[in-house]
């Protein structure tokens, strides 16, 4: 593997909550263009381990090297350089809800983007067409569906162009039909904006559509990796427990 | 120590750490102007209704409760003074700053909680967005500069609602009531309560802030963290009231 290629390097990633060891030696790399799907009990850590990645939760000890930099040692302004490469979507969307569907994407636009007034609208309405929610640009998110949250989170994350995706749980309390509707937007993105993602979830119609690669956490290391259809086929009881 | 010792202590240091971030934050840029400006609106005109009603209604009463006890002596004509050097000295500031601790202060502790549980919070930080800018110093500063506003404000119509209890019970004209009490106050009584007003007004807008940024997960934390936010506002309103009287004995 050439190792400019890789974005995302975790070496020896460990996390502690008091005495509870949830990450114990977590290794991951994720190639440019891959979406690599984290599967694992609820309360393993697949969502600490999206936070470490971002500094939202400081590790114990290990090294997270986004796009080269290794994130507990970069400064703050360094940190905020390497967000901006970063887009993160929440479980629960996140939405500002004291503004507007347009004012939701604008706010990280005017912040962190070089367009101007005009430019910003013209990239507000691409990613709401982009993501199905053009007709909703004056709406507030406590006047939208679940799905419709859902799409905003990711219109709002990819406004900035990022070259990372973290995903977390991405279609969790939704319908069937919206939650494939969600997985295959995760794909549309990915074609378009050529992102490395990482996707922790428990649902496996999203796993099957959006992985390239599966990892499995079990007990706070990641034990098993491959394809979906390699570990559909695993003779490891834990990881078939997931497809069935 | 004790734990509820302990417990004040570390509070005591996390206010002290959060307002040594809002001092480093307030001069660097981006500069929020239009949600410093949604703040003036938010905190100060918002509660214009209150703070009047309640000013008015200070005055009104403490006017009905000086007449019985000084026109028996002949001294209705000191009514404008006495209410003028209480209210504008403490009446004033000390009642609205805890109206504004428990409208206020309340209101930036439930909605920064909430903000925090439903992690809007971290999606700001995760976009390379400075929440602290966004949120916390824009609401501080509102508050530094609009309690005092609101003070002033709440003084004068308590000085007038003091005229109109006055003007039931003699035939002292608004002219005369005003003049006296112009005569009466000085720049020794309206300067130092002015100044800790700003002190009220950061104090009220630093605690809800820091309660609701810092607020645990889950939907119970929203309700702690708006009700701390008024309990320990309104004690620091009374004990920088007690601070700035020593002082300003000291000085003048």
């Amino acid at each position: 593997m050439d190792n400019t290629e890789i974005v995302i390097d975790i070496e020896h990633l460990k996390k502690s909550f008091g005495k509870n060891e949830i990450l114990k030696d977590i290794n991951l790399q994720v190639e440019r263009g891959e979406t690599v799907v984290t599967l694992g009990k609820s309360g393993t850590g697949k969502s600490v381990t999206l936070k470490c990645i971002v500094e939202l939760i400081r590790p114990d000890s290990g090294i997270i090297k986004v796009l080269g930099k290794n994130i507990p040692e970069l400064s703050y302004e360094a940190l905020q350089y390497i967000r901006k490469k970063i887009g993160f979507v929440f479980q629960s969307a996140a939405l500002y809800d004291s503004m507007s569907v347009r004012e939701n994407i604008e706010f990280p636009l005017d912040r962190n983007s070089d367009l101007d007034e005009d430019g910003i609208n013209k990239r507000v309405e691409e990613v709401l067409k982009d993501v199905g929610l053009s007709d909703s640009i004056d709406k507030m998110p406590s006047e939208l569906s679940g799905g419709m949250r859902k799409r905003l989170g990711v219109a709002r994350t990819i406004a900035l162009k990022p070259e990372i995706m973290l995903w977390d749980e991405p279609t969790t309390g939704l319908d069937p039909a919206t939650a494939r509707e969600i997985s295959n937007l995760i794909v549309d993105m990915q074609k378009k904006y050529k992102v490395s993602s990482i996707v922790v979830t428990h649902d496996m119609m999203c796993a099957k559509i959006v992985s390239d690669r599966i990892v499995v956490l079990k007990d706070g290391i990641y034990t098993n990796s491959g394809t979906f259809d390699k570990l559909q086929k695993s003779d490891d009881e834990f990881v078939r427990s997931f497809f069935e | 120590m004790p734990k509820g010792i302990q417990t004040a202590l570390i509070e005591i240091w996390g206010l002290a750490e959060f307002s040594e971030r809002y001092f480093k934050e307030v001069f660097k840029p981006p500069y929020e102007i239009k949600e410093l400006i949604r703040q003036f609106f938010q905190i100060g005109n918002k509660s214009l209704g209150l703070v009047g009603v309640t000013g008015f209604i200070i005055g009104f009463v403490l006017a009905l409760q000086a007449i019985p006890t000084l026109q028996p002596f002949g001294a209705t004509s000191l009514i404008p003074a006495m209410i003028s050097i209480s209210i504008v000295r403490e009446i004033g500031p000390v009642i609205t700053g805890l109206i504004c601790a428990g409208k206020i202060g309340s209101g930036i502790g439930a909605e920064l909680g909430s903000m925090k549980v439903t992690e809007q919070i971290d999606a700001m930080e995760v976009s390379a967005c400075n929440p602290f800018n966004f949120l916390v110093v824009t609401r501080v500063t509102a508050t530094t500069l609009m309690v005092p506003l609101l003070i002033i404000y709440a003084d004068a119509i308590a000085l007038f609602g003091g005229w109109i209890a006055l003007s039931i019970v003699s035939d002292m004209s608004i002219s005369l009531y005003f003049s006296q009490i112009f005569d009466t106050l000085k720049f020794a009584d309206i300067i130092p309560a002015t100044i800790k007003t700003f002190f009220f007004g950061f104090t009220i807008g630093l605690v809800g802030c820091y309660k609701g940024y810092t607020a645990d997960r889950g939907t119970e934390s929203v309700g702690i963290a708006a009700n701390t936010s008024v309990v320990i506002s309104s004690l620091m309103v009374i004990i920088w009231d007690m601070l700035a009287v020593q002082i300003t004995n000291i000085v003048y």
